[in-house]
């Protein structure tokens, strides 16, 4: 007898607005509790970091292997590979500058060389790397040249052969940012023996033996500018 | 209380990399280390069918004792052989190998530009070999 009552009492209720309001509620209540339930996408998530996220380093380095392998088998010379990753790390370039300018809220974008050059140093690889880079100089022998070196860049650490290629991944960033930044300008990694004083190891990993020198090269209007400048 | 060789074959029983870790070590040429690859290769494979204890995927020699040498196999779960000799009375071979292995991971695998199964012609793994024996004391 209870069981045929309570089926009389959930028998379908016609259509009406409350139904409606009610379907809304229940509807919104499911997808709030989804969204805890089930991780968001990237993409959904807001632009402004909250607590620092990392990426392991042979993550990374697996990952990234991958890349320089993909595009190996699809070029014919090293100067092409180096091509390729220069401009795979281009487009990161553009859009790193354009997250980094809105999550540091600055009110001004930087117009000389020398500011956008810090900022590359310091902030951006801050964000990219984890730390900044090891040390930003002006070319003594070419007035256009300005290097940017670091001691242990990612995309070499597990390499033994074709470093200088392997960052032309991280050449194309800097291009990428300096040319979103207004700054037509080359890049091009090199791969010098390090001094002794140059400690930067990863533990686990020998010391390595060289550095890179990432040496940007502006272009003359980008000179003539700044000169102008004063 | 040395370490003498370390040898590792691949898959399919080629020899990727071998070299002497001391002064003790015998002289062998590389034809000699590339037969005794694949014959330990097939000794191991023989070893793991004709055991009357299996199941588990690392059937095969494990350790090899004798008067004047100690051999010991650690194999991979991809096939790849390590295989490292000693002096008798040598501890921590198993710990060695297992380093060599980590070591091999981080600078070979990671290592766009190497070719698996091929023999490894990474500078930083050597360098990471040396680190590993220097800490484990080898004279």
């Amino acid at each position: 007898n209870n069981r045929t009552r309570r089926r009389k009492q959930t028998k379908n209720q016609p259509y009406s607005i409350d139904n409606n309001k009610d379907l809304l509620l229940t509807f919104i209540a499911f997808k709030m509790s989804r969204q805890t339930a089930m991780p968001t996408s990237i993409l959904d998530r807001p632009l402004t970091r909250g607590r620092t996220e990392q990426v392991s380093l042979s993550a990374f380095g697996l990952m990234y292997s991958e890349l320089v392998q993909y595009h190996q088998n699809r070029v014919s010379s090293i100067p092409e590979l180096e091509r390729r990753l220069e401009s795979s790390g281009y487009g990161v370039g553009f859009k790193v500058l354009e997250l980094l300018a809105f999550r540091g809220r600055e009110a001004k974008r930087e117009t000389r060389i020398m500011s956008i050059l810090q900022f590359i140093s310091v902030t951006a690889w801050k964000s990219l790397f984890g730390k900044g880079a090891d040390s930003l100089e002006r070319s003594l022998d070419n007035a256009d040249e300005y290097m940017i070196f670091d001691n242990n860049p990612i995309t070499s650490t597990f390499l033994s052969s074709h470093k200088s290629s392997a960052d032309a991944y991280i050449s194309g960033i800097i291009a990428g940012i300096l040319e979103g930044a207004g700054f037509t300008a080359r890049v091009q990694a090199v791969c010098p023996s390090a001094d002794e004083g140059d400690a930067r190891g990863i533990i686990g990993l020998p010391r390595r033996k060289d550095k890179a020198v990432f040496v940007v090269k502006f272009a003359d209007k980008v000179l003539e500018r700044d000169a102008a400048l004063g | 209380m040395a370490f003498l060789d370390l040898f590792i074959v691949n898959k399919s029983g080629g020899l990727i990399h071998h070299r002497s870790l001391s002064e003790k070590a015998p002289q062998i040429g590389t034809n000699e280390w590339l037969r005794i690859g694949s014959t330990f290769h097939s000794l191991h494979a023989i070893a793991a069918e004709a055991s009357p204890v299996r199941g588990k995927i690392d059937d095969g020699i494990e350790l090899i004792e004798s008067e004047g040498l100690v051999l010991c196999c650690f194999q991979t779960r991809t096939g790849i052989k390590f295989v490292l000799t000693a002096e008798p009375g040598t501890g921590y071979l198993q710990k060695v190998l297992k380093e060599i292995y980590v070591a091999y991971t981080d600078c070979a695998l990671k290592d766009p530009f190497y070719e698996l199964e091929m023999p490894i012609r990474c500078e930083l793994f050597t360098q990471a070999v040396n680190d590993v024996m220097s800490r484990f004391g080898n004279r």
